[in-house]
């Protein structure tokens, strides 16, 4: 059966439609615990709560690349012989190896994550899982758990420190990685709850994970390295032509009106993306204006417009630099949220939907706007929305970015390998080479027109990119599938299939 | 002109990107920023490129090509001979090199020498008298290094070029281009220097990379106060004025009108007031 992006999708799974944003029940979160148990060791977290196989585990990926938590339980799997596991990381990066490994030694049944790039892609891709490989936005995975559609039996929480009541804090301690906000479903809703700390302390005066919730503590040496939660790329690019899409980003959202006093904005952690935060910034000076609030993931660059008073908070639910983690700590007006405040639809006022324009990526996008962040153009599996598809829906203006041809290859076609993020939900493309704007916002088309601001079409731009790169020859795809792509309400919104060519 | 950007022509990438910085020319480079063995692969390029290539109708398209003692030299002439090419760009520059590619043409060519050796700085005025010469691009990494100088942030090694391409363009009524900015890294720097070259009566500056054409763009525009008292100039004719008059409190006689028209053609020229 085909959903409303014209996607085959499996007759067992809800496909993404109109329903998809009617909002769901949430269970009761867990009952809280009296008493919480310290560990000294995994093996003995495990005994205690009887851990056996076919258990669902679940994860945060705030340590980023420099998780260690992540590879212990994964080793703690394999030493205990457990079959069938499930597992739901938040994110899952390359150096998350203990759970490639269990891939191939196949005991893992199903993995359930917003992101995914490295050697786990590969393995799933290679259909080495026994069930579903399923890919959430982050607003749709607090969603999932909270409503119960997904079950964590015992969530280990890496913990930067922890105090004696079972507090947790990501701020304090030798791998302080600022904010939670991926854990906290997992931390209300999971069956038990593992803090896993090398900071164990008598009491914390702040602190964003309550005891209340927690079960057992492990208390370890090291649950990782703090420099490898540095994105991969929060530097302002340099590339020209990145500057120039971002620059013309800002023109074109200040000819739409969205650069005024008291506005919102997020950016992801992209090059590009940095970059057109700084040309707003460099526009909020000159017009002396500031902003009401930036959310998302935080880096340095938002930090420093915190601290030169250009905006009045920062909506933080994951830190990406050591930068952002020092004000996470330090300054009040940098709050911590949840992946759940951040975007789950069924929240009555997510910080999603307050935005006035976020501006995003994607590898593919679409003569429908529809945009790909999970594959690429040859379907391998190399990210996923995170909060692609959450934003995308509740910002007033989304915009993504790209240039119109990267590597010889056009980024605009006619059809792309997987839908993440609907068309409906994009309202402007930016490349160096032209605008276009989602046929649905006449709104914005009209004040463009007003402002004099040239647009093109998507047929027009494809044809442009056409003359640069010649139509790329169609591909035919494997169509054995490995799982699927859910759309932040549960449904469906395309398949995933093993990489490779029929 | 107020920007030249340098294109290295064996990138087939910066080639296709080129028109998209809103430089006013583009120097499409086969001299320095082609290594040897690449030549002939970067001359077939921008051979193919020329042929194919959607260029805007204000934007100039200039190729540097090799120094005319080179063997080089003949081979880009005999290639692009026929190309869609506004100016020439021509290093180490003698009024002899100048005729010398004259010679290759059976038709009139636009010349931008390069100044960037100190026989040349001072034998500038005859470089300048040469027919076809357009502009002078000084070169000052060369010229630093030909005078056995350290190039440094305010230029003070290059200021007697500076102000004596200025000083002969001025006389010819050519285009004076300063040397680009080499530290692409240093945005400050080059901020530094924009006003050093707008100070010195520079009319426009070569860039090595895209990023630096905003800026140049924006120093060697006229600015929103010259492009108003332009206009007041203009109106103030308009209702009868004429000999020595007051506007805005300054006094206006023939060489203010004259500016101030020439202000208004080139705010035209680079859109910063209507046409009409």
């Amino acid at each position: 059966m085909k959903n409303l992006v014209d996607r085959e999708i499996s007759k067992d799974l809800r496909p993404y439609g109109e329903q998809s944003l009617q909002k769901s029940n949430h269970l009761s979160k867990k009952q809280t615990s009296t008493q919480v148990e310290f560990f000294s060791s995994y093996k003995e977290a495990f005994d205690f709560f009887s851990l056996k196989d076919g258990i669902t585990v679940s994860f945060h990926h705030h340590l980023r690349s420099g998780d260690g938590v992540i590879n212990d339980v994964c080793q703690e799997i394999r030493s205990r012989d457990f079959q069938h596991v499930s597992l739901m990381p938040s994110s899952i990066f390359p150096t998350y190896q203990g759970i490639a490994q269990l891939i191939r030694e196949h005991r893992v049944n199903n993995i359930v994550t917003s992101y995914c790039n490295g050697e786990v892609s590969k393995l799933v891709q290679q259909g080495l899982l026994q069930g579903d490989f399923v890919m959430q936005t982050h607003g749709g995975r607090a969603r999932s758990i909270m409503t119960g559609e997904r079950k964590i039996d015992v969530a280990f929480l890496a913990c930067p420190t922890v105090d004696k009541s079972g507090n947790g804090s990501g701020m304090e301690g030798k791998s302080a990685c600022g904010v939670l906000g991926y854990a906290i479903s997992d931390l209300e809703y999971a069956k038990k709850v593992i803090l896993v700390t090398d900071h164990l302390v008598e009491s914390l005066d702040q602190y964003q994970l309550d005891g209340k919730y927690v079960d057992g503590v492990i208390v370890v040496d090291s649950i990782g390295d703090p420099q490898g939660i540095v994105s991969g790329t929060t530097r302002i690019t340099r590339d020209p032509i990145g500057l120039k899409i971002a620059k013309d980003t800002t023109k074109l959202l200040d000819a739409l009106g969205l650069i005024e006093d008291g506005f919102s904005m997020q950016t992801g952690a992209g090059g590009t993306s940095l970059a057109v935060a700084a040309y707003v910034k460099e526009l909020m000076k000159q017009k002396q204006i500031r902003a009401r609030f930036c959310s998302g993931g935080i880096t340095s660059y938002f930090v420093e417009m915190l601290e030169e008073g250009l905006v009045d908070k920062l909506l933080d639910v994951q830190c990406f630099d050591l930068e952002a983690v020092r004000s996470s700590k330090e300054n009040k007006n940098h709050q911590a949220i949840s992946a759940s405040v951040y975007g789950n639809p069924d929240e009555t006022n997510p910080v999603s939907e307050q935005l006035d324009f976020v501006i995003l990526g994607a590898t593919e996008i679409d003569l429908n706007f529809n945009v790909n962040v999970t594959t690429d153009s040859f379907g391998a599996i190399i990210g996923g929305s995170g909060g692609h598809s959450d934003i995308a829906r509740g910002a007033f203006v989304t915009v993504v970015v790209s240039s119109l041809v990267k590597s010889r290859l056009p980024i605009l076609r006619e059809s792309i390998r997987t839908i993440t993020t609907p068309g409906c939900d994009i309202d402007l493309f930016v490349t160096e080479r032209g605008v276009a704007v989602n046929p649905l916002r006449t709104d914005l088309i009209q004040k463009l027109d007003q402002a004099g601001i040239a647009h093109w079409s998507m047929p027009e731009l494809l044809q442009i990119a056409h003359e640069m790169t010649g139509v790329p020859r169609a591909l035919s795809f494997s169509n054995e599938v490995i799982g699927y792509v859910e759309y932040r309400d549960g449904s469906v919104i395309d398949m995933l299939y093993q990489e490779g060519f029929e | 002109m107020r920007s030249l950007l340098f294109i290295p022509a064996n990138q087939p990438a910066m080639l296709q990107n080129a028109f998209l910085f809103d430089a006013d020319a583009l120097i499409f480079d086969l001299e320095d920023a082609v290594a040897p063995e690449e030549k002939d692969n970067a001359r077939h390029l921008l051979h193919e490129f020329l042929q194919t290539m959607k260029k805007p109708p204000h934007v100039w398209v200039t190729v540097r090509v090799n120094g005319v003692d080179t063997e080089d030299f003949l081979r880009d002439v005999a290639l692009l001979r026929h190309d869609s090419i506004d100016a020439f760009v021509l290093p180490k520059a003698s009024a002899e090199a100048i005729c010398r590619l004259r010679d290759q043409f059976d038709h009139p060519i636009k010349v931008i020498p390069i100044v960037e050796e100190s026989y040349q700085i001072l034998r500038m005025e005859s470089i300048a008298k040469e027919e076809g010469v357009m502009a002078l691009l000084l070169g000052g990494e060369d010229l630093a290094r030909d005078m056995g100088a350290t190039r440094s942030k305010l230029g003070n090694e290059i200021a007697y070029a500076r102000g004596r391409v200025v000083m002969i363009a001025a006389a010819y009524h050519l285009i004076s281009i300063d040397t680009p900015y080499t530290d692409v890294l240093d945005d400050i720097g080059f901020e530094t220097e924009l006003e050093i070259a707008k100070s010195y009566g520079m009319k426009a500056k070569s860039a090595i990379h895209p990023r630096h054409v905003e800026g140049i763009n924006r120093t060697f525009s006229p600015s929103v106060e010259e492009i108003r008292f332009a206009e007041h100039v203009m109106e103030a004719l308009k209702a009868g004025k004429s000999g020595s008059f007051r506007v805005d409190g300054r006094m206006v006689d023939r060489p203010i009108v004259d500016r101030a028209k020439q202000t208004l053609e080139r705010a035209k020229q680079y859109g910063l007031v209507k046409s009409s």
